[in-house]
């Protein structure tokens, strides 16, 4: 189970939280006016990534918040978490944060 | 005398407390602190149970939780009746209680005479793989012959048949360290880690009694303190503080992401008086800051031909059982050896009164300061020696063996009787918990063992698990792992090892079973063929020949295996490959696993305040999600149908009442509130007026129906939603979402309010009356209050939101009121009601009802797939709004193909019969299969209003083929029926929608 | 290939069994194939074969990074059968069960093909009409499925609780009586061996790192760990891994991959005598013919490529087994794991062209691909070899998440696969 870093409330184990799959992908503003092909890739295409993955989670049984997390698919250990707006973390400025227990 | 193998003193036994134990009906006699292994042996017998395949007899071969062997049924509560029984539990480990009821497994008619032997016989047919080569002809003989007579010579012991008796408990945990091991480096760790008491400790070890090999050890010594007084001191330590939780019985089987660690304690079986109640083991889940493993090494067998004849063990387990349990496992033992550790085996048992040789496959001067050691002790040793075979069936009677030449021939045979072998292939470090931590593996060729290398997770290894074998360098090792650079004194240990993988012999090896993995018969033959076969990786290997998959997992066989493997490929070994462990470490109780969460506790059942009223009023229930609702409310004698027609026919005559407490309620609050409803809905919510209801409806971003419900408005910027019952979590979640992550700037607020408001609808032109006597506050009168319209004020004088909304076609009124007040309320209307013969309905009712008025169920009509025009809901989806959720996918092709499924009334040629839910519609029955489909019934009652079956349909371009005749599929085959529109009771008097 | 058979096996039991041959050679790959297959699983090493048998196309390499068999394949519960709702499904899933049916006996190799039926269990109203549903779609489209009381449930599957008193009541099942298990390794093996032997190259350990394409775009070869490989076609049938190779092909999908755990007991002399599954308590169990309880359960819920999931997951799939059948909490697990599996929007797979001329696509079959193994690898030849879909695979393009003519067995049913 994992251990996830609530940015409102601080480490709860994985129970507590909801996976909304990948992050930073904005609703269009303006949808139809898409094509039929760039709306399927905003609902269904993803880049599912062998690596450092950046997504969803809302920590519903407990603040109910949406926040965003970097986690390595391989190893599932958690890079960051950071609140829903602010952008995806640029780990190779920032020193590694310390290995999460 | 019945412990003719027991000797007199010594060992971790308390002779004051004598046991017996039943095994194969015949008793065993023992003491406290034994396990029915040393029991066993203690009464002179070395026979334990049959392998797997070949029913060979086995004895038992280690003293731990390795065991592949000796496993037993045991029925630890005979006295106490059914339900305690469980298969295959390791003599070897089993805490002996006067009581305990145990048997052994796999054979037929008696351990002793087992017929299933004759596959030894047929073993040279009954290879690795085997099975797919043949049994193929004829083709049906499979499923019928050859499988149920497989699987009846598989498995092992007997599944238990009756529910279980026992409960089990369930308990998380946080720990700044976890030490995993209570050895010599585990006791160290957890000592060192817990010295300044700021941190809290947990120390768990697998066994009944601390120490771990310093148990089996009578010889070393510690600070000059014999070891068994070093751990007695060591564990009195631990068990003073405060900071630490010291867990005996309790295996650490898992270790998970993040540090999440798995283990289980035995609670009760061991316990002479368990009380009633007391769980029987208990699943640990602690989140550790660090892990500390400790966990030891396992010996590996040699490799020569009947290598598993009972009275052959491990050279550790020997000296186990001399030393901790005071037995001795024969009168005359051979040492047969590769490294030095077995010495210390030979020297006790020598000590203990036993013959020994000592038959060791090194040459003299490869040897340590041991073999100087055993010779000077009056052990007669021969180096440079191969064990060809072992002698003996039901119990080994002596060995085979020759001098290696130094081209690797084997030279003249002779015989060493004995009747007991302790043998050592060297050592395997236990990184099964590294590994299960997703540590990557090292291959140190010096120690051939994998070892600990780069970490995953915040863990490090001490001890033997670390490949540290010396006594002193383990304690320091644990010390360090705990933050403590203590160093002690202590008796220099025998250690290092040649590997040999199978024993040279000069015997056929087409004939020869020498056998790598006990319990599931595989032989290094079978290694051979499956590498012949081009099976080269380890896993295929594995697979292949199923070694290392047994009960024990591998743990004495896996290191052979690969050996030999790496042998025969020549390459290197860690080329072949490295298993990956995975949980447990040890097998599990799925009762552990489950914990509490059983019968009431499996999920909770969830029920409205109404619900003791229909309890009390005779109800039958439904589940309907986590809700149970009340089906309906049978009079005496009624069944099911004669119910629903009553209450059906009563909403529609005089007045109903119906508990809606299970909708799904929310709140949706803020300046941009009615713009959120917009959004999230596809009807237009800026028009509604304050106090007024309308009825929503709301897409998943992929255009299919979600939800639906009634909103109401309570203020410019309130609105009151509801939901259906099921989907109540899934709509407040989904508008969550949106709002937190697409919206933000919105401001609004969502409450989920299902469990603050209760709903009571009444229902039926005599509704308002019931309700109206207690309603102030409020305008009651059919002008100011109309249809799908909201109030707020009082009823019974308690705060209520009242609804004018109807989901029946008639008259009616939702009230909703706190749910405290909720069943007074219900029971004050309900008296009321009775001046008209007021009618308790359920759910099925409810149904009928909607049905008849052409209402859908999101659910039912609906499955995941149909949008709203499917369902006949266009109406509803705004057209002047720029979007909405799901709005854009409305518009894909397949959206607006005029053969899509589509929401119509279907009905049964002949009206007494009610169509099957789920039932699928044809327009030609004769057709050949496949017939094509044009749909199917969503719903179907027997409606006494209409005096007929009624039903609704999902038909291919159904609006199109109203009158059409079709087909229904009924359990005989088909019947007639009419496609039709999907409204099939028109109201009297006031004219309601939905 | 040296044919196996009673006699056969009898013949070498005399001699030691020294006379067997590989099963598959271990060839180094040519300069350039025909058709280069990426991914070793079951559902590869099926397409080769039937290229082989079925197409005449031979010059095939399968390209795996580890060991054959050794994904998914190796990994799942091995639970067959065909009893789903919609017509492409159907048409599916019974094309590969009626190549189960013979398909020990095409291999020459015992797949252990047990049909000893499927019951899925209803717990609630809405999972009896569901199932019933279920049932006349499937007998109007041919495809075996019955309905049963609780009473004949118990009877089919005696160690079954229908005890009104229990948390979620048996309400009936639908029965696949053709569905059942098989014997997961043999079906990789016995299709390498039999695919081997018709000449092509199973290349293990060998990864593909990337793609060469040909001045119109079309494919050229694949790149790879042991160097480049030309390829006329390629079929990328990675599973869990797909959404990585495609990745290095420059190519996104609609896919995800996640955790899906399972576990083993220790083995048991027989005590259950079918597969049964339940959706609405989410797990499903069988017992092997090695007497162990197989049983699995949903996905862990998020992306990883861990093969290692939350122990919450089992505990969960355990309480609902003990429910409806306590008599096994005393038995014991002895093995979990973990598979990756690609997970599509609709939960249906993907057989399809790509973007990329001469690149085809098996993927996104999610937590059920081991019951159509036979009938993907037989379909998906016949794309690979002509260019264009087998009738049966046309309907699971890419395209369908364009147009929203999705396949969605699980919304339709809410039924695990």
């Amino acid at each position: 189970m994992l251990l996830i870093r609530c940015p409102h409330c601080g480490n709860r184990p994985e129970i507590e939280f909801h996976c909304g799959g990948e992050a930073h992908i904005a609703r269009p503003e303006t949808p139809s006016e898409m094509t039929d092909q760039h709306w399927a890739e905003f609902l269904y295409y993803r880049t599912n990534p062998k690596g450092m993955h950046a997504e969803r989670w809302q920590h519903r049984h407990g603040c109910g918040r949406w926040f965003n997390a970097l986690r390595d698919t391989v190893t599932d250990k958690f890079a960051a978490t950071y609140e829903m707006g602010s952008p995806r973390p640029d780990l190779a400025a920032t020193p590694a944060p310390a290995r999460t227990a | 005398m019945s412990q003719p193998f027991r000797r007199s003193s010594g060992g971790h036994i308390d002779r004051t407390q004598p046991i017996t134990v039943s095994f194969n009906g015949k008793t065993l006699h023992g003491y406290r602190g034994d396990t029915i292994a040393s029991m066993l042996i203690a009464s002179g017998s070395h026979l334990a149970g049959r392998s797997f395949k070949y029913h060979r007899p086995r004895g038992i071969l280690s003293h731990g939780s390795d065991e592949p062997n000796a496993l037993l049924s045991v029925d630890w509560r005979p006295e106490k009746g059914e339900g305690r029984r469980d298969p295959n539990n390791r003599a070897s480990v089993v805490e002996a209680r006067s009581g305990l009821k145990t048997a052994t497994q796999n054979h037929w008619p008696s351990l002793e005479t087992d017929i299933g032997a004759v596959n030894d016989l047929l073993s040279p047919v009954f290879v690795a793989g085997f099975y797919y080569k043949t049994f193929m002809w004829p083709r049906k003989f499979w499923d019928k012959v050859y499988e149920p007579f497989i699987r009846k010579a598989a498995g092992l012991g007997d599944a238990p048949e009756v529910p279980d008796a026992d409960r089990y408990a369930n308990r998380h945990a946080h720990a700044d360290i976890l030490v995993v091991g209570a050895g010599p480096a585990g006791l160290s760790a957890a000592l060192a880690a817990s010295e300044d008491g700021s941190k809290r400790v947990i120390l768990a070890d697998e066994g009944f009694k601390l120490g771990g090999a310093l148990l089996n050890d009578v010889t070393s010594e510690i600070d000059g303190k014999p070891a068994a007084v070093w751990v007695e001191e060591m564990v009195a330590q631990l068990d003073a503080r405060e900071n630490v939780i010291v867990l005996p019985r309790t295996t650490v089987f898992g270790y998970y992401n993040h540090n999440h660690i798995a283990m289980v304690e035995r609670v009760a079986d061991h316990r002479d008086n368990a009380p009633d109640g007391l769980a029987r083991e208990r699943l640990w889940q602690v989140r550790a800051s660090k892990v500390i493993i400790a966990a030891g090494s396992h010996e590996r067998p040699l490799v020569f031909e009947n290598n598993d004849r009972p009275g052959i063990m491990l050279a550790e387990s020997a000296r186990a059982f001399i030393n901790r349990y005071a037995v001795l496992p024969g009168k005359s033992l051979v040492v047969a050896t590769c490294g030095a550790s077995a010495y210390r085996t030979a020297l006790d048992a020598k000590a203990a009164g036993m013959d020994v040789k000592i038959v060791d496959i090194r040459l003299g001067e490869d040897c340590g300061p041991e073999l100087a050691e055993a010779r000077s002790a009056g052990i007669d040793v021969l180096t440079g020696h191969t064990v060809v075979k072992a002698l003996g069936t039901k119990r080994v009677t002596g060995v085979v063996v020759a001098p290696l030449g130094n081209d690797g021939s084997v030279g003249t045979r002779r015989t060493l009787t004995c009747d007991c072998v302790a043998m050592s292939g060297g050592w395997t470090p236990s990184v099964h918990l590294f590994s299960q931590s997703r540590g990557k593996l090292a291959f140190d060729a010096s120690l051939d063992a994998f070892l600990p290398g780069q970490s995953a997770q915040e863990e490090v290894s001490a001890g033997a698990c670390h490949g540290i074998y010396d006594l002193s360098e383990i304690i320091a090792d644990g010390y360090k792992a705990g933050g403590s650079d203590t160093s002690v004194s202590a008796t220099a240990t025998f250690t290092g090892f040649q590997p040999v993988r199978v024993l040279p012999t000069d015997a056929d090896p087409k004939k020869v079973k020498a056998f790598i993995d006990f319990q599931n018969d595989v032989t290094a033959k079978d290694i051979k063929l499956a590498v012949r076969e081009g099976f080269e990786s380890i896993e295929h290997v594995k697979r292949y020949t199923t070694t290392g998959m047994a009960t024990d997992q591998g743990k004495t066989s896996n290191m052979n295996a690969l050996g030999l493997v790496a042998g025969l490929l020549d390459r290197p070994l860690p080329a072949i490959g490295t298993t990956t462990f995975r949980p447990p470490y040890t097998p599990v109780t799925f009762g552990a696993l489950v914990g509490p969460s059983r019968e009431d506790r499996f999920e909770p059942v969830r029920t409205t305040a109404i619900d003791p009223w229909a309890v009390a009023n005779g109800a039958e229930f439904e589940p309907v999600g986590q809700w149970r609702r009340a089906h309906y409310f049978p009079k005496a004698g009624e069944d099911m149908h004669a119910a629903v027609a009553r209450e059906c026919k009563a909403v529609r005559t005089s007045v109903g009442i119906f508990d809606a407490s299970t909708l799904g309620k929310i709140e949706v609050v803020g300046p941009d509130a009615a713009e959120f409803m917009n959004r999230i809905y596809t009807n237009a919510w800026a028009k509604l007026k304050v106090g007024g209801c309308r009825y929503g409806l709301m897409l998943g971003e992929n255009g299919f129906v979600m939800d639906d419900g009634v909103v109401a408005r309570l203020a410019e910027d309130r609105f009151h939603v509801t939901t259906t019952t099921g989907g109540a979590p899934r709509v407040f979640q989904h508008m969550e979402d949106y709002l937190q992550t697409e919206w933000p700037d919105l401001d609004v607020f969502i409450t989920s309010i299902t469990e603050q408001w209760a709903a009571i609808a009444v229902q039926g032109p005599n509704a308002r009356k019931v309700v109206e006597p207690f309603v102030s506050d409020i305008d009651m009168s059919e002008g100011a209050f109309p249809h799908m319209a909201v109030r707020e004020g009082f009823i019974c004088g308690v705060p209520t939101r009242l609804f004018r909304v109807s989901f029946t076609g008639e008259t009616g009124f939702e009230v909703n009121v706190p749910v405290d007040y909720a069943e007074a309320v219900w029971k004050t209307l309900y008296e009321e009601g009775r001046k008209y013969d007021i009618t308790p309905y359920g759910t099925e009712t409810m149904h009928v009802l909607r049905c008849e008025m052409g209402f859908i169920i999101v659910g039912q009509e609906t499955d995941g797939t149909a949008t709203p025009d499917d369902v006949g809901l266009s109406g509803l989806v705004s057209k002047k709004k720029p979007d909405f959720v799901g709005m854009r996918s409305l518009a894909r092709p397949d959206m607006l193909l005029p053969d899509r499924k589509q929401l119509v009334g279907i009905l049964a040629k002949d009206p007494n019969e009610v169509l099957e839910e789920g039932a699928q519609v044809v327009e030609d029955p004769s057709l050949p299969v496949p017939v094509p489909m044009i749909g199917h019934v969503t719903s179907s009652y027997f409606s006494s209003n209409c005096g007929r079956s009624i039903a609704m349909a999902m038909i291919k371009g159904g609006r199109a083929r109203i009158d059409q005749t079709v087909w229904v599929t009924t359990p005989k085959g088909f019947t007639e029926a009419t496609i039709s529109t999907s409204v099939f009771h028109t109201v009297q008097g006031e004219k309601v929608d939905a | 290939m040296r044919r196996f058979s009673l006699a056969s096996l009898l013949k070498e039991s005399t001699k030691g069994h020294t006379g067997w041959e590989r099963q598959w050679r271990a060839p180094e790959p040519k300069k350039e194939y025909d058709v280069v297959i990426v991914g070793g699983g079951g559902h590869g090493l099926a397409t080769a074969y039937y290229l082989a048998t079925v197409h005449g196309v031979t010059n095939v390499a399968i390209i795996e990074k580890g060991w054959i068999g050794g994904g998914n394949t190796g990994r799942n519960t091995t639970i067959i059968r065909s009893n789903y709702l919609f017509d492409e499904s159907a048409a599916l899933y019974n094309h590969a069960m009626n190549l189960w049916e013979g398909l020990s006996q095409e291999l020459n190799y015992n797949i252990m093909f047990s049909q000893r039926g499927v019951l899925m269990l209803a717990h609630n109203h809405h999972d009896v009409v569901t199932f019933k549903r279920h049932v006349y779609s499937n007998k109007l489209n041919g495809v075996d499925n019955e309905w049963l009381s609780p009473e004949e449930c118990k009877a089919f599957c005696p160690p079954l609780t229908i005890s009104k008193d229990i948390r979620y009541p048996v309400m009936g099942g639908a029965l696949q009586r053709k569905g059942g298990t098989a014997r997961h390794d043999a079906v990789a093996w016995g299709y390498a061996r039999g695919a081997d032997a018709r000449g092509v190259d199973i290349i293990q350990n060998c990864e593909v790192t990337g793609l060469q394409r040909n001045p119109d775009g079309s494919v050229k070869a694949v790149e790879t760990t042991r160097g480049t490989i030309g390829a006329r076609k390629v079929g990328v049938v990675a599973a869990g891994h797909t959404g990585v190779v495609m990745g290095r092909f420059g190519l996104r999908m609609p896919v995800e991959s996640v955790p899906l755990q399972a576990l083993v007991s220790e083995p048991v002399k027989p005590c259950f005598p079918c597969v049964v599954m339940s959706n609405a308590v989410h797990a499903y169990i069988s017992q092997s013919d090695k007497g162990e309880l197989v049983i699995g359960a949903g996905t862990d819920q998020y992306n990883s490529y861990s093969q290692q999931g939350g122990i919450h997951v089992t505990n969960h799939t355990l309480d609902a087994i003990c429910e409806l059948f306590p008599q096994f909490t005393r038995m014991r697990m002895l093995r979990s794991w973990g598979g990756i599996v690609d997970v599509t929007p609709d939960r249906s797979p993907i057989l399809s062209k790509t973007p990329i001329k001469n690149l085809f696509v098996n993927c996104g079959w999610g937590t059920g691909g081991f019951k159509a193994t036979p009938g993907s690898g037989h379909v998906f030849a016949h794309m690979l070899a002509t260019g264009e879909p087998h009738e049966i695979n046309a309907p699971y393009s890419l395209d369908r998440f364009r147009t929203g003519r999705l396949i969605d067995e699980a919304a339709a049913a809410a039924v695990s696969h």
